[in-house]
């Protein structure tokens, strides 16, 4: 039995009328720059008019005007949270239209490295979220697991955040061995001890439950209409992965489960994405064992330039790694949307090429996007504080929502 | 087809399931294509809204993912609006776009899928298209009061308006855009792949303009005359005297003060 809405306070023949307020642009539980214009009636939210696009940078105009290379570092700045998530679904668009083969090592480090991502990136999302209900401490426990996912990174690519790693037809660099055995021996013994610890001040905390228990309950057809993908349709009871569905890379080799909620609420979307972390590790555990040794990226190389050693005995490589870095590849013309499962939700690239070397049209289909105009709804006749604690249970990131 | 190397996802194989659509779709369908393995069915702009209902309630598209616009500018409806469709049911996938032109409003679908509502307006804001029966169609990514269309392929990158923070008035100012330096486009196109510039020396293959035959430059127009040479010559010598004497002295007060 759901929770019974609040009742408008009355007082007698005195007539209360709505106020307005205006939640954000500047406000800390506003996961970044969006603006909601509230209607209350007392505290109880009436409708919300969130507006979006304080942080729209043209990123799709700006494609358009690059190479296919030099257009992969915007999807990193997307969705800052999840960089490498990003990339993935630009790399598959670019490798369908190409027909493109990747060795099965490349696809192995990007299958490993995109949990590795999924696992960063729900450490800050849970980590806000019980913030933004009242609780300090697991937010910064968990930064202590996401600061070790970002040295992952810097590791294997050089860069914590905007890795810029995968690149059409494979991965940028091999990563050493030693990152390899660093990962495992981390998901051996750090990661379940500081999340588990994290995690046991949260999942049957009394004032956690309170605050989110019961809070925008969506049924699995609001769900489906509504254009909900990720946790949140999860959250809903619909076993929806597109890792598992669609698979992806070496995703059909991977022994994983779905968790699915039971009550769609903001609880059940948090302990999905609970559940996420730990089926994470176990498809990144399966990816150390399996990994074979081999290239990181195509050998053709119209499309991926030599390695430096090559250049410098080669002549033909040297043109290769020229033609590459300043014309770039050209893609067969033709059109593809390509959706892969970002920690947030469906991430889908629309990719138009008119076979040059420049993307027609690059249309990036956010996850928030969609959740994001479902507030109104969710929020409806729930309390001012609970739009926080359900505008966190989303999960938006606002360099991916307004592009 | 071509054996399917990428690593792209995998949706399942439906046997002639893109016949069955356009069969389906009757005279709605304008046509349909398959290639890079999306089917891609292009439906008349009046019947969208019906075409796309069909598809939802008879064929399990139970999911609006996205309505992307792109703009052709060279065909007469310059816009075509796409609609990404996912069946979760079937595990499938499917394109239904329809032309649109700046004052040729499409139907709306945020009769069948509520979604539909941002996403339209994200297509207006971007590219102008209009959505008849969709209530809320404001602008969404851009700025309030913004004007023109960025998406277009005829807006220019820069955009036309740029704004910084005034100390004088204490306020954001809106004020025309001023590039420090010229827009730069690299083009590097190979130039027999189509490159839209002239390559250096190329403007001379043009027959050459006969009313105007070339001579050797005058000296009025360079500007050069016999008086400029001479005083550029004065006091040019292959060693000038004045800085040897410098030396000179300079290398002397150092063996001094070394006795």
């Amino acid at each position: 039995m759901s929770m019974q809405l609040e009742q408008s306070p009355t007082t007698g023949d005195d007539v209360i009328t709505n106020y307005t307020i205006n939640f954000g642009p500047q406000h800390p539980a506003a996961h970044g720059v969006l603006r909601m214009v509230m209607e209350l009636d007392g505290e109880i939210i009436e409708r919300i008019d969130p507006h979006v696009g304080l942080l729209h940078r043209g990123t799709e105009k700006l494609i358009e005007h690059k190479t296919y290379l030099q257009a992969l570092p915007y999807f990193d700045r997307l969705d800052y949270c999840s960089p490498l998530a990003m990339e993935y679904s630009y790399v598959l668009a670019i490798e369908k239209l190409l027909n493109l083969e990747v060795p099965l090592r490349a696809q192995y480090l990007r299958v490993l490295f995109a949990e590795l991502t999924r696992i960063c990136n729900h450490m800050l999302n849970m980590g806000s979220h019980v913030m933004d209900v009242g609780a300090m401490t697991p937010n910064l426990w968990m930064f202590e697991i996401r600061e070790d996912c970002l040295n992952f990174f810097e590791r294997a690519s050089g860069a914590r955040m905007h890795s810029a790693w995968y690149r059409p037809g494979g991965v940028h660099q091999d990563v050493p061995l030693k990152l390899l055995t660093d990962i495992a021996d981390w998901l051996d013994n750090r990661l379940p001890e500081l999340f588990g610890d994290a995690m046991s001040l949260v999942v049957d905390n009394r004032i956690f439950k309170q605050r989110n228990v019961d809070i925008a309950v969506v049924s699995k057809d609001d769900a489906v209409r509504w254009g909900f993908s990720g946790p949140m349709i999860r959250a809903a009871g619909i076993p929806w992965d597109i890792r598992k569905s669609q698979p992806y890379d070496v995703y059909d080799r991977m022994d994983f489960e779905i968790p699915v909620g039971t009550n769609s609420d903001c609880y059940d979307r948090f302990m999905v994405r609970v559940e996420e972390v730990y089926q994470s590790a176990k498809i990144m555990k399966q990816c150390l064992a399996e990994m074979p040794d081999g290239p990181v990226a195509s050998d053709d190389r119209k499309v991926v330039p030599p390695k430096r050693g090559e250049m410098k005995q080669s002549m033909e490589a040297l043109i290769h790694h020229f033609k590459l870095y300043t014309e770039g590849f050209h893609v067969p013309a033709g059109e593809v949307y390509v959706a892969t499962e970002s920690p947030k939700g469906e991430f889908g690239v629309y990719l138009v090429s008119d076979g040059s070397n420049k993307p027609y049209r690059c249309k990036i289909r956010p996850t928030a996007f969609s959740h994001l105009q479902a507030m109104d709804f969710m929020c409806k006749g729930h309390m001012l504080p609970d739009a926080t604690a359900i505008l966190g249970a989303i999960d938006v990131v606002f360099g991916e929502c307004d592009r | 087809m071509a054996a399917v190397l990428h690593s792209a996802p995998k949706v399942s194989e439906i046997d002639g399931i893109a016949d069955a659509l356009s069969k389906a779709l009757g005279d709605m369908l304008i046509h349909t294509k398959e290639e890079h393995g999306e089917i891609v069915l292009g439906v008349e702009r009046e019947r969208i809204e019906d075409a796309l209902r069909l598809l939802r309630d008879d064929f399990d598209y139970q999911q609006l993912m996205e309505i992307a616009g792109v703009d052709y500018p060279g065909r007469d409806e310059r816009f075509e609006v796409v609609y990404m469709l996912l069946s979760l049911t079937r595990n499938h996938r499917i394109m239904v776009k329809c032309r649109a032109a700046e004052n040729t409003p499409v139907p709306s679908v945020t009769t069948l899928w509520p979604v539909a509502g941002w996403l339209e307006r994200e297509v207006y804001d971007m590219y102008g298209v209009l959505f008849d029966g969709n209530t809320d169609l404001r602008r969404i990514l851009t700025d309030y009061g913004f004007e023109g269309h960025p998406q277009r392929k005829d807006f220019p990158l820069t955009g036309y308006q740029e704004l910084r923070y005034s100390e004088e008035d204490k306020r954001v100012v809106y004020e025309p855009v001023t590039l420090a330096q010229d827009f730069r486009s690299f083009d590097f196109m190979s130039p027999w792949e189509g490159a839209e510039y002239v390559l250096p020396g190329d403007e001379k293959a043009e027959a050459p303009d006969v009313d105007k035959p070339k001579t050797t430059e005058d000296k009025n127009d360079t500007g050069a005359d016999p008086k400029t040479d001479k005083k550029a010559a004065k006091g040019t010598k292959a060693d000038p005297p004045a800085m040897k004497d410098e030396e000179k002295s300079e290398s002397g007060k150092e063996k001094g003060d070394e006795k």
